[in-house]
């Protein structure tokens, strides 16, 4: 039976290997670089430096065209950017948002933003319609960005994926996409991009952000730093899911060694 | 099948139950002193496996209707704030998500172990299509639960699923309309859709009382497919016997699920489905969720759409008939090599439609489809019916006892 099972087995992998054709079509489409991320595999954690080096990308680049739906309090969050209460007060107060009620006299009114409020969209484009009439496409909202785009893991990329704990395809490619401007005459081909045309022209340069940590001021830092932070955004909840998830596995295993072992002695005299 | 049914009430409480509702006895029946054939293999702790999933589906499941809101504007976002504000929230979401991938899973090994050992053969036809009904009703709701978060990739799904209607002449798009509560897939569907994936588990929940019921009227099929003939050499009692195997295999099927749920939660997810739906906006790529891919397959490999239509159903009423589509007199794949080989090509086909199915379709990638969906068909039609007739098969086992024990043993007993 064994034999019969490595010979299915064999079948198997040579219908899959001539089934995946459809990834040596796709060869003139690149995969984004795999990087070394903080947060990847079980004992990731997210880099609270890189985070806020991140946030501060989004605020002085990302957040001119793209939303970003999260309320100002996550920011507070230890497993995240990790700033200080009066920091995020301090910031939320710089941005003015339309309160959800009308006041007393009846009128919508703006305001000074609260750490409970949402980020408001960019100042130029109030909503989607305004921002497709202006750039020709929408910008996506970023909150869920990391987690909303992907690219082909391809055979047998897409098995090994399941054992290593690949989970950052959609934070690579952001990374990818943002270094992938390699046309300098098209400031609208990259190489990571779907179908190489992107909407979004080169979004950043060298030195367009200055950091205050001494981190390097070039495109590979911004990159990356604002990959991390949105992966933070669309997934603030991983690193209690990491921590929870070891424990819960630990747990697991000794219960199943015990399980066995109480198995086998009560089969025992059933043999 | 009544072994060791030997309930006796131990307390005065018991007791005065057991006379008004012999309910105490109908669970120490069940699930005590049931006898089970002794030599079960791992792949016979399923059972317990798919019931643990399916309570866990219902428990997470209800959580997360406290906290989802089932309109398409309010729909995705509450998904969100499940993940984000809810304690746990976003535990228990993942858990509910990839615990219907593990079920499915599940299920599959349950249905492959009872192919490959002839589980569906006389005396037990019933339990077998009571089964395949459970299938179809897991799918079903799987499907509705795909749609629930509203993302880019619910929306397709739900539009080509019911669009599948509109293929029956005359009727179709009256039904597709119906169902819709519209001209297309909007906010009414969603909203019945939800209504229906809170009650399919629930008739799930029915179907598998009837499932366990006929089970325990006809006895456990085994390994070797020999009747039980000495309840007190070829079986031993549920409890402890069966249960604590039963819960080893659920511990270790846990660890898998847990791996996925902590660790890799997002990777048998769809990332479009994190983009909120949008009617404008279609998916360069659909796909459906991984367990259904097969069938997909099959429907995309047939070129008229009337016609594919009719092979997904085909594909999935012909097991209700599988019980006499074989012929074999021999319940067990150890006994007959022939089977076996075609039993894996079986295998081999189903995944193989399920990997094309998750890809875009090509020239090359339809014609393989085509074969394979001719490799699915050809063994429940073709093969196992003549196979039953021509095939030689090896000695049977003369009983369950005489197939595991040492001969010595066997003798003594």
């Amino acid at each position: 039976m064994m034999t019969r099972l490595k010979a299915s087995l064999l079948a198997f992998a040579v219908l899959a290997a001539s089934a995946g054709f459809a990834v040596a079509q796709e060869a003139d489409q690149p995969k984004p670089p795999e990087q070394n991320w903080s947060f990847h595999g079980v004992f990731g954690r997210f880099d609270q430096a890189q985070l806020q080096r991140g946030f501060q990308v989004y605020r002085e680049v990302c957040s001119n065209c793209h939303r970003l739906s999260i309320p100002f309090r996550t920011l507070e969050d230890q497993d995240g950017p990790g700033y200080s209460e009066a920091q995020v007060k301090a910031l939320a107060a710089t941005y003015q948002v339309t309160n959800d009620e009308p006041n007393d006299q009846g009128k919508i009114f703006q305001r000074p933003g609260t750490p409970a409020d949402t980020f408001p969209p960019p100042d130029a484009f109030p909503n989607d319609q305004a921002a497709a009439a202006a750039l020709g496409k929408a910008p996506p909202d970023m909150w869920l960005l990391a987690k909303s785009i992907k690219y082909e893991r391809g055979f047998p990329w897409f098995i090994t994926d399941v054992f290593t704990g690949y989970q950052e395809d959609g934070t690579d490619l952001i990374y990818g996409v943002l270094t992938g401007y390699t046309h300098k005459d098209d400031p609208q081909w990259n190489l990571y991009y779907p179908g190489h045309r992107i909407a979004m022209p080169m979004p950043l340069q060298d030195g367009a952000v200055k950091y205050t940590d001494g981190t390097p001021d070039t495109v590979q830092n911004y990159a990356k730093d604002v990959a991390a932070f949105l992966t933070w955004a669309a997934e603030p909840t991983m690193m209690e899911r990491k921590r929870i998830g070891f424990r819960a596995i630990v747990f697991l295993i000794v219960l199943s060694v015990l399980m066995y072992l109480v198995k086998k002695r009560i089969w025992a005299d059933a043999h | 099948m009544d072994g060791h049914s030997t309930y006796v009430p131990k307390s005065g409480i018991a007791r005065w139950l057991e006379q008004r509702l012999p309910i105490l006895g109908l669970m120490h029946s069940s699930f005590i002193s049931y006898p089970t054939p002794r030599n079960l293999n791992y792949f016979w702790t399923f059972g317990a496996i798919l019931s643990a999933m399916l309570g866990i589906q219902i428990i997470t499941g209800v959580v997360l209707a406290m906290h989802y809101v089932p309109s398409s504007k309010m729909a995705f976002d509450s998904i969100e704030h499940i993940m984000r504000d809810v304690n746990f929230g976003w535990l228990v979401r993942y858990l509910h998500t990839n615990g219907a991938s593990f079920f499915f899973l599940a299920v599959y090994m349950h249905i492959f172990r009872g192919m490959y050992y002839g589980s569906y053969k006389s005396p037990r036809e019933v339990l077998w299509i009571l089964g395949v009904i459970i299938y179809v009703l897991m799918m079903a709701t799987a499907f509705m639960g795909y749609v629930l978060p509203w993302g880019q990739m619910s929306f397709a799904g739900a539009t080509v699923i019911t669009n599948l209607f509109t293929a029956i002449p005359l009727v179709g798009t009256p039904i597709a309309h119906w169902l819709w509560g519209g001209y297309a897939v909007g906010d009414p569907t969603l909203n019945r859709f939800f209504s229906l994936h809170y009650l399919l588990p629930f008739m799930i929940v029915g179907v598998v009382v009837l499932h366990v019921w006929a089970l325990h009227v006809v006895g456990q099929n085994n390994p070797d497919g020999v009747d039980v003939k000495d309840v007190a050499r070829d079986t031993v009692p549920f409890t402890p016997y069966a249960t604590v195997k039963d819960a080893f295999g659920v511990c270790v099927f846990f660890i898998i699920y847990a791996w996925f749920v902590f660790f890799i939660p997002n990777y048998l997810l769809d990332a479009d489905n994190y983009n909120p739906a949008n009617p404008l906006v279609t998916p360069a790529h659909i796909v459906p969720e991984w367990y259904l891919l097969p069938f997909y397959a099959i429907l995309r490999a047939i070129p008229n759409k009337l016609m594919g239509v009719l092979a997904l159903a085909a594909a999935m009423g012909l097991l209700v008939f599988l019980p006499w589509l074989d012929t074999s007199p021999v319940r067990s794949g150890k006994y007959r090599p022939l089977f076996r080989f075609f039993f894996w090509i079986f295998v081999i086909c189903c995944v193989g439609l399920g990997y094309l199915g998750s890809q875009e379709v090509s020239d090359s990638a339809t014609l393989v489809a085509r074969i394979l969906a001719l490799g699915y068909f050809g063994y429940l039609i073709v093969v196992l019916p003549v196979l039953g007739l021509v095939e030689k098969t090896k000695p049977v086992p003369t009983s369950i006892a005489d197939a595991v024990l040492p001969k010595g043993v066997a003798a003594a007993e």
